[in-house]
């Protein structure tokens, strides 16, 4: 499917302006269409179900069921690893039973019939349609560029809601990063939390888990980091310089590690500058590490292309000499043939 | 896990520990302690009680020990203990429960993570959808993190990600209606 109802989400216009920019440059690319749901409402993430079962039910609900109304047929699609996992909640509870259904009904004040499926923008990035036409537009492959691919937790727990790819070990969105030529590292955080909100509620014990998520990237020879998620994206990228100054107080090495969205990686191997999908608005420098592994695949390139030529060489230095004893053997055969005859 | 007084458990506290797991979805009985939730939980270091220890002391009965334990609170939600209980014990949804209960007792053992949540709730009562820059506002002024994120705030201004024109729903009476009819209802269904 390539057409899908879109739920922004609120960070859309924000601090997830770069995920918005650059799924569009992609999107109008491949045909993929994404109509956003008029007047759509916040999902209500974990402060409506830490504050209510029933309004983490509700919010999410109202959104759905105008989706349902005025964009009928089409499925929903969020962004943001949140807004996914919040919709498909309140879906999968809908879903559950005819009561369950009703009582939505009764607080959302609608008509809703819990229709449409919902999936995160990565799910439906993967399926085969997308993939094929991804592949058709690449211009520039990512090669040399090593991306420790993060799912965080919102996409894939709990997994009888997300039903979405291994809990423990997604490979998703390392296909899509392979279809381009980036090189996805093996690393142990692909699905652990980046701390959410707890990293503005309390700082104080949320900051060592993107610390650790950075050493474990680190340790495993990732360049960078790629996310599928606005929160986990804004809470690596903005507050890498804030762990970095603890860091060299304490008199460990920084990190430089820049974080990029999927859909970001993707526009460039399209052939779009960095600006095009929002990564010159990065807080931690982006570019810099693009032009080096460009520089480095176009290097690996030559090298490729110096190696095949020397190899022909080679080849046909050997099939020379080959040619050469044969004719030698086929000479001296004839020799001692008229040898014999004599 | 430090020493219980058994004794001072109520018939009450007993029953109230089991109401917060039926309304998580879990059957107390179920854990046997192993400990693995804790293991994976990328917060243990900075609570109180383990995400075990929590499942331990409701099974007991032990509803203060709960109901004033900071671990739900610190809880982000994040499910890994969940996903890999072996006994399929749905540990995040019993901090939930634990967390709404304690706030049901006039309890909340770290303040700046229920002020958050307010202030997150009154923003998408207030535009229909949750505007950062406000919330980040009201929340530093409400929790006395004054300064907390100002530097990044100026860096937001710059990358002109905060400041633009706010959206809001304009079915934001709506939205605010549904909250009270959602909130009500929880009420009600006590
Ligand atoms: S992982 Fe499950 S069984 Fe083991 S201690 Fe935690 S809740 Fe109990
Ligand atoms: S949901 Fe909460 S308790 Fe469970 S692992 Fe995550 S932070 Fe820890």
């Amino acid at each position: 499917m390539m057409k899908y109802a879109n739920f922004p989400g609120c960070s859309a216009e924000t601090t997830g302006k770069s995920f918005t920019v650059s799924t569009k440059y992609v999107s109008e690319r491949i045909g993929f269409e994404l109509v956003d749901i008029p007047d759509w409402n916040c999902c209500g993430t974990s402060a409506a179900s830490l504050t209510s079962p029933e309004l983490a039910i509700a919010l999410p609900a109202r959104s759905l069921a105008i989706a349902e109304r005025e964009l009928p047929g089409l499925d929903v699609v969020a962004a943001c690893a949140g807004c996914f996992r919040s919709l498909k909640t309140s879906l999968a509870f809908a879903r559950e039973s005819d009561e369950n259904l009703e009582h939505v009904r009764e607080l959302i004040d609608m008509p809703y019939n819990a229709e449409a499926n919902v999936v995160s923008l990565l799910e439906a990035f993967v399926s085969d349609d997308v993939r094929s036409s991804i592949a058709e537009h690449v211009t520039r492959e990512l090669r040399c560029l090593k991306v420790a691919c993060y799912y965080g937790c919102a996409m894939v727990r709990p997994a009888e809601v997300c039903d979405f790819d291994d809990v423990e070990d997604p490979r998703s969105m390392d296909e899509l990063m392979e279809l381009i030529g980036a090189e996805p590292v093996d690393w142990a955080f692909k699905t652990e939390c980046c701390g959410a909100a707890q990293q503005m509620a309390i700082p104080k014990q949320a900051r060592p888990m993107i610390e650790r998520i950075f050493e474990n990237a680190a340790a495993n020879g990732a360049d960078c980091i790629v996310t599928s998620c606005p929160l986990c994206m804004l809470n690596l990228d903005m507050r890498e310089a804030e762990i970095n100054r603890a860091r060299i107080a304490e008199g460990k090495k920084p990190f430089d590690i820049p974080c990029y969205y999927f859909t970001e990686l993707i526009g460039l191997s399209f052939g779009a500058e960095p600006a095009e999908v929002g990564i010159d608005i990065h807080f931690h420098p982006a570019e810099m590490l693009l032009l080096r592994r460009e520089l480095d695949a176009l290097e690996a390139q030559e090298a490729d292309l110096a190696a095949q030529a020397e190899e022909r060489r080679k080849k046909a230095e050997i099939a020379a000499r080959i040619a050469q004893k044969k004719a030698e053997k086929a000479k001296k055969a004839a020799e001692s043939e008229k040898e014999a005859k004599r | 896990m430090r020493a219980l007084d058994l004794s001072g458990i109520s018939e009450a506290d007993i029953r109230a520990c089991k109401e917060i797991a039926t309304e998580a979805g879990v059957d107390l009985k179920d854990c046997y302690q192993c400990g693995k939730c804790t293991a994976g939980c990328p917060l243990a270091e900075g609570m109180d009680l383990m995400p075990r220890e929590v499942i331990r002391f409701l099974q007991l009965g032990a509803l203060d020990v709960v109901l004033d334990a900071k671990t739900p609170w610190i809880c982000a939600q994040c499910a890994v203990c969940s996903s890999r209980c072996p006994q399929n014990v749905d540990i995040c949804s019993t901090m939930r429960a634990v967390r709404i209960a304690a706030k049901r007792a006039g309890k909340r053992p770290v303040p700046e993570a229920d002020i958050f949540d307010d202030e997150f709730i009154a923003n998408v009562r207030a535009h229909g959808v949750s505007n950062e820059q406000y919330l980040a506002a009201m929340y530093n002024l409400k929790s006395g993190h004054f300064t907390q994120d100002m530097g990044n705030a100026t860096r937001m201004l710059k990358r002109r990600m905060v400041g633009v024109a706010i959206h809001n729903t304009k079915g934001r009476a709506e939205v605010a209606a549904l909250i009270d009819r959602a909130l009500g209802a929880d009420e009600g269904g006590e």
